[in-house]
């Protein structure tokens, strides 16, 4: 047997036994957060997992190196595959740290199995002393370029699920050379060669797949720890923390930052509130995470706010997620709140209440079903819905990266009949951001801003109108129930910017 | 003869749909049942004399027939202010194959499901159309635009194709350059015949077809088949071929070869200006054009409509005409005596009910030909998933015989469209023999209904097995009358809408020899104004 070949087989199980180790511990602080607590119990689970293997390999009697190149096919299996499986099952909240773990023990097992054999194979070549130094230099040799290739170059160039793979092919390329290396002691090289071969097939075929895999599961890739995750029926919902505070992702898409969220919100509800003859009765269609609401609230005059979201996931977590309720100055447990867990169009169709506010903060225009919340189907019904000298406004996505798309809003708005001014705010989070505020007849200011507003003042207030060349209007057509242009135009322009 | 699975749904739905059923597990069928009586009341008709009963009820205007084409000469005739009008439905509905259902999800349609909306402000239609507030305007060069709730709602339309939802129903993805550019020279083609006007500045492809210019520039047209045309215009393309025939199949419910060069490029042109500006789109309701027929019907006093009403019997004379007929559900007899008759039902029951056509039968009577459907509807848990583009209202598999589905609740203003709906589902069955056509689908039992319907929807939604919770299937035997080649421009049809002396009037859809809204409400208002006029009353006329 060639002893060069087996340190070097010593040298690659031991990488890719470390890889593994650092791709589960990755995944599970990038997906349940909390880094420092995921790491650790997932390198403690682990070589605790490798101690179980190392304490089993005694009861492998016979047929040492049969066993050893089977251990390896299976490393390479659930190793290779490891991953990706994890980032498939991270939408099944329940089962996600179950099958964490599960892999976590599986893994570290069968790692732990790997040297104790491979020293039995080779102990009748090598005198113990050179044998146990030998096989752990190379051993620990195998982890240090595992912990260096693994930051620096396999998650930057791979990414996650294709750097499991690679070493789950390399781990199966090792019990396939193995079958040459330790022929003379296999009792049935030709059946392990195939198995090995069928398992390089499989993994390659995954392989080649994972780019498509990759863009797929790292859109739920969130730069900071996420400190909550749950999937309703309608969206899945994150929190993240990092150092700028916390931010709320829905299907992957920015909500707010805590950091500037002021800024959207005080620009959202305020012009709006200021231009009302009445604020009375406020309805916010949207914005179940309160925040619009709290500013709502900043007006004594105001006597009741509606608050209407399709998801009560998202209302809950406003409720009664700590830091999300303090952020909203628990508006939504305030006296004056009346929370409904029902469907926009629905709600206002079916209403006979006359607003004298309504804010309109749905998710941006990116399917058919949000698409036929910005049509002048929508605005009809809304137009009828407001009370004489009542005004309304609507998020209306970015008019810098989705110029088009903003000035569609608008438009569209013009040809259900309102009277609109468009303004825009910076909100470093999202950039550029768009709002439309629109009313049956030009709208005049009725009130003074409520104190101590962090973001708008009277000057901030009246420069919030004027546009840019860059966002200046550009024509566009009418969004309707039947032909849904918006859902295009913003396709086509984010396109451009992601 | 006992038919295997797969060789049932080749039968019916063809090569492609049956090998992908072979690849489908074993799964508990969806209850429901047959729920027409396709083969009952209206074939006694054909057995020998029925009783005939001794008091003739007096009326002014008997109409034979509830479906949109009678309905319309009622709501003609009351608009003129007649009032002693009386309507007999032999089904225990009316609405003819506009009829809809509804269950605790949604109304849904039982066969016709929507009407293009007209592009001028002219005609019974848009009467009807203001009369139901669908109308909000019509600008300054008198197009009509319509109530946005009422258009259908995009996405409007998507192909399955091996696995995937494709927008639009020509099968865009992977079609080659040469394939574009037909589909471009083809609607080049259709915008000039859409353009096309006679010396009398008449469309040469107007709606309804009376309208259009009889030049034999166009009419030619009507002589050969709208497969021959493709072919002699050298469209070879499989795609356009396709999407040709699947237009073919829609409307008139067979395919290319069946159908004449003048209705089949009717389809493409008559509905837009040749300017490239379409009709704002469809109008559609969940229960289809049975909320058209709800607006006709309202028209009609409580005791006007009567329906189970078996009429066998019509004979024209000097003062009025006499109609005999049967209460459908105690088989006793009725006679009428009325001034002035309209028939609103297809040529194949007035040639057994009009007493002088029972000794001569019409020479024109063969040529019309009707195709024969199956309407299923599928009460779905939810929305059933699928691979590409998202649901749309109507969604047609490339590879099937079917027509694929309509959503009834895709004009819901839910923002959340994940709950339960009801999937309608067509076929035509598009064979040249009609009468075997006909056998086939009557002879299918509902567990071979079922297993059809299964099998064209689980290639494109491998879950709805699941989600179904039942399904109700329709049978129509004679759904659609054909416009054969040489039958739009014939003789024939002439003929047969001419009325019988001065005392009875004809309509019905075939007479127009295309089974569309426009035609049947075209020729219920000529048959009403008809009446009036033989009732010697002056009323301008709508048409």
């Amino acid at each position: 047997m060639n002893k060069t070949l087996l340190f070097l087989t010593v040298l690659v199980i031991a990488t890719c036994g470390l890889i593994y180790e650092l791709i589960v511990g990755t995944l599970a602080s990038y997906l349940l957060g909390d880094s420092i607590t995921q790491f650790s119990t997932v390198i403690g689970g682990y070589l605790f997992a490798m101690g179980i293997g190392s304490y089993l390999s005694r009861f492998v009697e016979r047929g040492v190196a049969q066993r050893f190149v089977e251990i390896e096919l299976a490393v390479a299996l659930v190793g290779g595959l490891c991953a990706p499986m994890l980032f498939l099952t991270f939408t099944l909240t329940s089962v996600f740290p179950v099958v964490l773990y599960g892999s976590v023990l599986v893994i570290g097992t069968l790692v732990g199995l790997e040297i104790p054999l491979l020293l039995r194979i080779l102990q009748d070549q090598l005198k113990f002393k050179d044998l146990v130094s030998q096989v752990l230099t190379f051993d620990y040799l195998g982890a240090l370029a595992a912990s260096v290739a693994f930051p620096l170059l396999l998650v930057p160039k791979l990414g996650l699920v294709r750097t499991s793979l690679l070493f789950g092919l390399l781990n199966a390329g090792v019990g396939l050379w193995s079958t040459w290396l330790l022929a003379p002691v296999l009792a049935n090289p030709v059946r392990l060669r195939v198995k090995a071969v069928a398992l390089c097939a499989g993994l390659l075929v995954c392989f080649a797949l994972g780019d498509r895999l990759t863009t797929f599961y790292e859109d739920q890739l969130y730069a900071d720890d996420v400190v909550h995750a749950t999937s309703s029926p309608y969206q899945r919902i994150i929190v993240t923390r990092g150092k700028r505070g916390f931010s709320l992702f829905l299907n992957g898409n920015l909500q707010f930052a805590s950091i500037d969220e002021y800024r959207y919100h005080e620009s959202l509800v305020h012009p709006a509130m200021v231009r009302a003859q009445k604020v009375e009765h406020v309805l916010i269609l949207g914005g179940g995470d309160g925040l619009a609401a709290r500013e709502v609230l900043k007006y004594p005059e105001v006597k009741s706010v509606t608050l209407v979201d399709l998801d009560p996931a998202i209302t809950g977590l406003a409720m009664n997620y700590p830091e999300l309720a303090a952020l909203n100055h628990h508006s939504m447990t305030h006296p004056k709140m009346r929370v409904i867990n029902t469907d926009a169009m629905q709600f206002l169709a079916e209403g006979a209440n006359a607003w004298d506010v309504v804010i309109v903060d749905f998710p941006d225009p990116n399917n058919f079903a949000l698409g036929k919340l910005y049509t002048t189907g929508f605005y009809k019904i809304l137009k009828k819905r407001l009370a004489p000298g009542g005004v309304a406004v609507i998020q209306s996505t970015s008019p810098l990266f989705a110029r088009r798309s903003f000035w569609c809003v608008e438009t569209t708005l013009k040809a259900a009949g309102f009277w609109t001014q468009p303004y825009h705010a910076l909100v470093p989070s999202f950039g550029e951001w768009g709002y439309v505020l629109v009313a049956q007849e030009p709208a005049s200011r009725h009130r003074a801003l409520p104190e101590g507003l962090a973001f708008l003042d009277e000057d901030t207030l009246e420069g919030l109108t004027r546009f840019s060349p860059d966002m200046s209007p550009l024509p566009a057509e009418v969004n309707r129930l039947n032909n849904q242009v918006l859902v295009h135009y913003y396709e086509e322009e984010w396109r451009r910017w992601n | 003869m006992e038919l295997t699975r797969r060789e049932l749904v080749a039968a019916f739905l063809g090569a492609s749909v049956a090998s992908a059923c072979t690849r489908q597990a074993a799964r508990a069928p969806v209850p429901g049942a047959i729920v027409d009586r396709a083969v009952d009341t209206g074939h006694k008709l054909r057995t020998g004399p029925l009783p005939r009963a001794q008091d003739f009820e007096r009326v002014d205007v008997l109409i034979v027939g509830a479906g949109v084409a009678g309905l319309s000469a009622a709501w003609r005739l009351s608009a003129a202010g007649v009032k002693d009008v009386r309507v007999v439905e032999l089904e225990a509905e009316a609405g003819g194959t506009s009829r809809s259902g509804r269950n605790a999800v949604s109304a849904f349609p039982w066969g016709a499901h929507y009407l293009p909306s007209p592009l001028e402000d002219r005609g019974p239609v848009m009467r009807l159309l203001r009369q139901m507030d669908a109308v909000t305007g019509v600008d300054a060069e008198g197009h009509p635009s319509f109530a946005e709730e009422l258009l259908i709602q995009e996405p409007d339309e998507r192909v399955f194709y091996r696995g995937h939802w494709y927008e639009g129903l020509y099968l865009r993805a992977g079609a080659s350059p040469e394939d574009l550019a037909e589909l471009e020279r083809f609607d080049a083609r259709m915008n000039a015949f859409a353009a096309a006007r006679d010396a009398k500045g008449r469309k040469a492809f107007a709606v309804p077809g009376a309208l259009s210019s009889d030049d034999a520039e166009w009419t030619a047209l009507d002589a050969l088949s709208m497969a021959r045309w493709m072919e002699a215009e050298g469209f070879r393309s499989p795609r356009l071929r396709w999407f040709v025939d699947y237009a073919c199949r829609d409307d008139y419910g067979t395919t290319a070869e069946h159908v004449s060069a003048w209705a089949g490029i009717w389809y493409f042109a008559a509905r837009q200006n040749g300017k490239g500006e379409r009709s704002d789109g469809f109008l559609s309701w969940p229960e289809g054009n049975g909320r058209l027929v709800r607006q006709l019907a309202s028209s009609l006093g409580p005791r006007q409509l009567e329906t189970q009403v078996l009429v066998h019997t019509v004979e024209p004379g000097e003062d009025g005409c006499r109609v005999h007929a049967l209460d459908a559900r105690t088989g006793a007899p009725r006679a009428f005596h009325a001034r002035q008759v309209v028939l609103a039902c297809p040529r194949f029951v007035a040639a057994h009910v009009v007493a002088p056509w029972r000794e001569a039968r019409p020479a024109w009577m063969d040529a019309f030909v009707y195709s024969p459907w199956v309407v299923a509807n599928l009460t779905v848990s939810a929305p059933p998933a699928s691979r590409g583009f998202p649901l749309a209202w109507d969604n047609v598999f490339y590879e099937s015989r079917s027509l694929g589905y309509v959503v009834a609740t895709h004009q819901s203003l839910r923002q959340d469209a994940r709950g339960p709906t009801v999937l309608t589902w067509y076929l035509p069955m598009a064979g040249a023999d009609v009468k075997a056509e006909r056998n086939q689908a009557l002879s299918a039992t509902y567990g071979d209904w079922e297993a059809l319907v299964m099998a064209d929807l689980l290639p494109a939604h491998p879950g709805v097995g699941a989600l179904a919770q039942r399904l109700e299937v329709q049978r129509w035997g004679h759904a659609m009358v054909r416009p054969q080649p040489g039958f739009l421009w014939g003789e024939a049809r002439r003929a047969a809408q001419q009325s019988l002396g001065r005392h009875l009037h004809f309509a019905h859809t075939d007479l127009g020899g295309m089974a569309l809204f426009e035609e049947a409400n075209w020729f219920g208002v000529q048959a009403a104004e008809r009446a009036l006029a033989g009732m010697g009353l002056k009323s301008a006329s709508w048409l």
